[in-house]
């Protein structure tokens, strides 16, 4: 018999204990966890300071990446409509993000660091269509004092697609 | 030939006196990496990438003998240096090492010493992913530089040679590969290296920018990015292609391509070419192929092209079903019976020619071939015979090219006779104006215009003692020593070709000259062996198949056509190239006969036609074409075909179903089936026996891209030479006297490789170098008629009948004949054969 109120009480304790914690239970969507420091979200094709673009178009993220999910289409820059350093510019690149399972590859590919994986999770369609993003939707807002691409630049100055890096370590 | 024993890296080999290294290693399949270095040309040794060590067995001095170890063995003497197995011919009992420490550490500094001023392009490079210098790199390369960034050299990236290949100067590792080729291999010394050490570049001598019509292949075996075509330029990367297999259209030397495709989001998603490739055949191409080729496909993605069938209805042309179409052409047909006329253009593959003719021959029409060349039956009397190869003629051969600015009209063909000569053949030039294979004739024979056969005819007459009477327009010409030396140059020979082309021939000129060209290969016994015959050189890539299938142009077709109940033409505009099938033949006149144009666009006949059909290009679907030389040669398809399309000689089926016949429809490979079965020369052949492939050499390809260049390895066929239909006889060919006018000028035909075709005009980027329409003419002749360089004239014909004015620009040479007027072809200038003409200044535009 005392088992049993032992048991009981027990219980009780329990139920007591937790009413009077504060509960983990996130009132998601009104409040976000904040996500860790290296989380892998939704992609973001960053731009230079100038508002340049980083992505040149090389098709590496595309080819590393293990889901096939990545596909560039490459065009030719002039310096009348520059779009970004370098002969060579992305003039589509599109995640397929159904297929993308946040490896993080493409990021290790990118040879200028022109595709970066965010925080953002909330990658929901109702289609799968809209499940394709496009470098519109990608592509970072330019920066206070950038210009949006393309830009029109002196002849001359921006003829490398790949950043000086002084030490290759960098 | 003596054959030399060693060993490299432990393997024993065995190969011929004077192989290189390189090679002797490659055939046992050991790769000694090479930059400068390639197969196809002379050993440079500039790269040092090749080293090795070398050892040789020491020679006792007294004796002679070789000295031996205690164990028995060759005592080896090993060189201090590294030396290159580039430059280096094998000798006997040598000892090759390229794996040692050593040799290893060479390499690897040459690397290293090549990457100091390499630019990190790889992700943005047209080379990166079938890069030499990346995939060496990997192998032997150090992995790590010691260099200083800061002292990398920066130079141009952006510099276009010409507006076709574009160099990126800090890519370039001067290997030399590519002056080299168009120096040696080419000889259109047009590029070239300036300055020396690391300020050395490559540069074009010439206007416009490197001007040679095989200037896309430098791009092919440049080892680095250094080199890349507009046409490719950053348009894929080349992981990202596919390939498949397919026959060069342009010309009927029929070089073996590869084409690259890929899907484009820009173009909706649709798979779109976007390169072309050679393809390797040892037989036909080689590794090489035209700038013609390789840019010229642009026309089968065009966006002019027809995409459903038209019926004309209270005179419009107006979209309609297949079935509306194809019943109503069948019914008229049947009405039309033995007054069909089907006239089909050499562009057609051997199963659409295959399946028109059915359909004609069925229903007693009349099969046409459209153009103006002779000689076809001839040459499948007496061509080339299985086995034959222009890279094994030699000093035992002597090679005739009568009637061909072969450097235009083939210029592949070009290229191997040229080698040919190099290597030692007779090669004799007859043409009535100077080309650019004069500079390797051991022979030149000049005549006027009009006696191509008739000069023929005097070369048979020197080496025979009965001597016919021959025209007056060549009878010096038989006395004159450089005709009698070729002649005898010829009849000496143990092997002799004859190339002969359409230079100044209308139909008739050119059935005697082909004549001709039969009778002196009879004449010396060059038929039926291994490297002896005739070769057309025709102006569309399947004209020997069309008639290997019974097609046949005929004399004066616009009045021919005049018997026509019902006109079936595919691959061919009339109404687009001579007005004179508007006038004589009826065509858009309210006599025209019931006219069915079966065609890639709306062409000007296509506008006169009463049902238009639209087709699939060659890229959309499966076919083979009959080379020059009778090579039967496979397409695939490259890309999907559109929809609701067919393939031409599916529509001639569909229409011959319609009539009862029993014809296939679906598969070109059970076409070509039928095809064999009941064409003798065709007898045995099917698609699996056109896909066979057996091992060439130089080995290229995907692996091997180092050694030969981006080439294509050939997996798809390397097609079949038809052996002779029967023995041709000698016969006098009907010579046609085409006297110089009395007053006048006499306009001859001449053929151009970059002319204003359908099937050219659609690739923009070759735009330059297709000239406006113009002709040719003697500066005598025009400082007569005061018509200066550069200025619009018109060609009246003196038998009358307006060419309705086409103007032209005059351009004036003195090594022109006098009185002659060169009129190239597809430019508008409707010139069949020689015309009597006069020239006049075009009248002012008012303004
Ligand atoms: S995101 Fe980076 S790796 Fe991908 S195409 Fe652009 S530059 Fe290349
Ligand atoms: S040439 Fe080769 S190594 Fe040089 S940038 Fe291009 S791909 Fe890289
Ligand atoms: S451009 Fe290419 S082929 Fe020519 S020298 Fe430079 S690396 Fe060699
Ligand atoms: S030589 Fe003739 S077949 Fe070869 S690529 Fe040029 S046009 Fe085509
Ligand atoms: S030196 Fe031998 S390959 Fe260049």
């Amino acid at each position: 018999m005392a088992g049993i109120i032992g048991e009981i009480l027990r219980g009780l304790s329990t139920t007591l204990h937790m009413a009077a914690t504060k509960p983990v239970t996130i009132q998601y969507p009104e409040v976000k966890r904040p996500v860790r420091p290296r989380f892998k979200g939704r992609h973001h094709l960053m731009r230079y300071d100038n508002g340049m673009e980083k992505c040149i178009g090389c098709s590496l993220c595309s080819a590393a990446c293990p889901a096939d999910a990545i596909f560039v289409e490459a065009a030719e820059n002039t310096d009348e409509e520059r779009y970004s350093p370098g002969e060579r510019y992305a003039r589509v690149y599109e995640i397929n993000m159904l297929r993308c399972i946040f490896c993080g590859y493409c990021e290790d590919a990118c040879p200028t660091e022109a595709i970066v994986l965010g925080d953002n999770y909330e990658l929901s369609f109702t289609d799968r269509r809209s499940s394709i993003y496009a470098k519109e939707m990608l592509l970072v807002p330019v920066d206070e004092g950038g210009k949006p691409t393309p830009q029109k630049v002196e002849p001359g100055i921006y003829t490398r697609s790949i950043p000086v890096m002084q030490d290759p370590k960098d | 030939m003596k054959m030399v024993n060693l060993t490299i890296d432990g393997k024993t080999v065995t190969v011929p006196e004077g192989t290189l290294i390189v090679n002797a290693a490659k055939k046992v399949g050991i790769d000694i990496p090479v930059f400068c270095y390639h197969p196809k040309m002379e050993p440079v040794g500039m790269c040092r990438m090749c080293l090795v060590e070398i050892g040789r067995p020491v020679i006792d001095r007294t004796t002679g003998q070789v000295v031996r170890e205690d164990d028995g063995s060759p005592k080896m003497q090993f060189g201090p240096k590294l030396e290159t197995a580039c430059t280096t011919p094998v000798s006997e009992g040598m000892v090759v090492l390229g794996t040692s420490e050593k040799a290893k550490a060479g390499r690897q500094d040459i690397i290293e010493f090549l990457l100091t001023s390499h630019p990190l392009d790889c992700p943005i490079c047209d080379k990166g992913g079938e890069c030499p210098l990346q995939n060496l790199t990997m192998e032997f390369g150090p992995g790590e530089s010691r260099y200083l960034y800061d002292e990398k050299m920066h130079l141009a990236k952006h510099v276009p040679l010409g507006e076709l290949i574009y160099l990126d100067r800090e890519r370039c590792i001067q290997c030399g590969r590519c002056v080299r080729f168009q120096d040696q291999v080419v000889d259109d010394p047009v590029i070239g290296f300036f300055q020396r050490g690391r300020s050395l570049e490559i540069v074009t001598y010439s206007e416009p920018g490197f001007d040679s019509v095989f200037s896309g292949n430098t791009t092919d075996i440049c080892p680095v990015g250094a080199l890349t075509t507009t046409d490719f330029r950053f348009k894929a990367r080349p992981w990202e292609l596919r390939s498949a297999a397919s026959i060069c259209t342009q010309c009927p030397v029929g070089c073996n391509i590869a084409f690259n495709t890929r899907r484009e989001a820009v173009s909706g998603g649709k798979w779109v070419i976007k390169r072309v490739m050679p393809r390797q055949n040892e037989w036909v191409n080689e590794i090489w192929m035209c700038d013609k080729g390789r840019f010229g496909y642009h026309y089968s993605k065009s966006a002019e092209r027809l995409t459903q069938p038209l019926v004309r209805r209270q005179g419009e042309l107006a979209p309609a079903t297949w079935e509306e179409a194809l019943s109503f052409v069948a019914e008229r047909f049947q009405q039309a019976g033995d007054g069909l006329f089907s006239i089909a253009g050499g562009r057609l593959s051997n199963e659409d020619l295959y399946n028109q003719g059915k359909l004609t021959d069925s229903l007693g029409g009349k099969k046409v071939l459209y153009g103006t060349m002779g000689g076809g039956d001839l040459t499948a009397q007496s061509g080339l015979v299985p086995g034959s190869n222009f890279s094994d003629m030699g000093k035992e051969t002597a090679i005739l090219v009568v009637a061909s600015d072969l450097h235009e009209e083939a210029p592949i063909w070009w290229l191997r006779v040229k080698q040919a000569a190099e290597r030692g053949a007779q090669l004799i030039v007859a043409n009535p104006r100077p080309t650019r294979l004069d500079a390797y004739a051991t022979h030149l024979v000049r005549y006027p215009y009009g006696s191509e056969a008739g000069a023929l005819l005097a070369m048979v007459n020197t080496l025979s003692a009965k001597r016919p009477d021959l025209p007056e327009a060549v009878a010096n010409l038989v006395r004159s020593p450089e005709l009698k030396a070729a002649a005898k140059a010829f009849a000496e020979a143990e092997n002799a070709v004859i190339l002969y082309g359409s230079e100044g021939t209308g139909l008739e000129t050119s059935t005697a000259l082909a004549q001709s060209c039969q009778n002196l290969l009879l004449a010396t016994g060059h038929i039926g062996r291994i490297n002896n015959g005739l070769v057309a050189v025709w102006q569309r890539v399947n004209d020997q198949g069309a008639w290997e299938l019974g097609w046949r142009p005929v004399a004066n077709l616009p009045e021919a056509m005049q018997a026509a109940r019902a006109l079936y033409v595919a691959a061919a505009d009339p109404a687009g190239d001579d007005p004179a099938y508007l006038a004589e033949g009826r065509l858009g006149s309210q006599e025209q006969a019931f006219l069915v144009v079966q065609d890639l666009f709306l062409t000007a006949t296509a506008r006169l036609a009463d049902v238009v059909l639209p087709v699939q290009a060659w890229t959309e679907r499966e076919g083979s074409y009959t080379s020059g030389e009778r090579r039967v040669q496979r397409f695939y398809p490259v890309v999907p075909e559109l929809a609701d399309s067919y393939a031409d000689f599916s529509v001639a089926g569909q229409i011959g179903k319609r009539l009862g016949l029993d014809m296939e429809i679906r598969l070109a490979g059970r076409t070509f089936a039928r095809l064999a079965s009941e064409t003798p020369a065709f007898t045995g052949l099917s698609y699996a026996r056109l896909a066979e492939v057996v091992e060439q050499w130089p080995i290229v390809g995907r692996g091997d891209l180092y050694y030969g260049g981006t080439t294509y390895e050939n997996s798809q066929g390397i097609g079949v030479q038809l052996p002779l239909t029967s023995a041709g006889g000698l016969s006098w060919p009907k010579l046609v006297e085409v006297g110089m006018p009395k007053i006048g000028l006499l306009a001859v035909p001449i053929t151009r490789l970059y002319d204003h075709g359908s099937t050219l005009l659609p690739s923009s980027m070759l735009h330059q170098r297709i000239p406006e329409p113009y002709v040719v003419l003697n500066d005598q002749d025009a400082e007569r008629l005061k018509i200066s360089e550069g200025a619009a004239i018109q060609l009246i014909p003196a038998e009358g009948g307006s060419w309705l004015g086409v103007r032209a620009i005059a351009r004036l040479r003195s090594d022109v004949p006098e009185r002659i007027v060169l009129v190239p072809r597809s430019f508008g200038l409707p010139v069949a054969g020689p015309t009597v003409v006069s020239v006049r200044l075009a009248e002012r535009v008012l303004a």
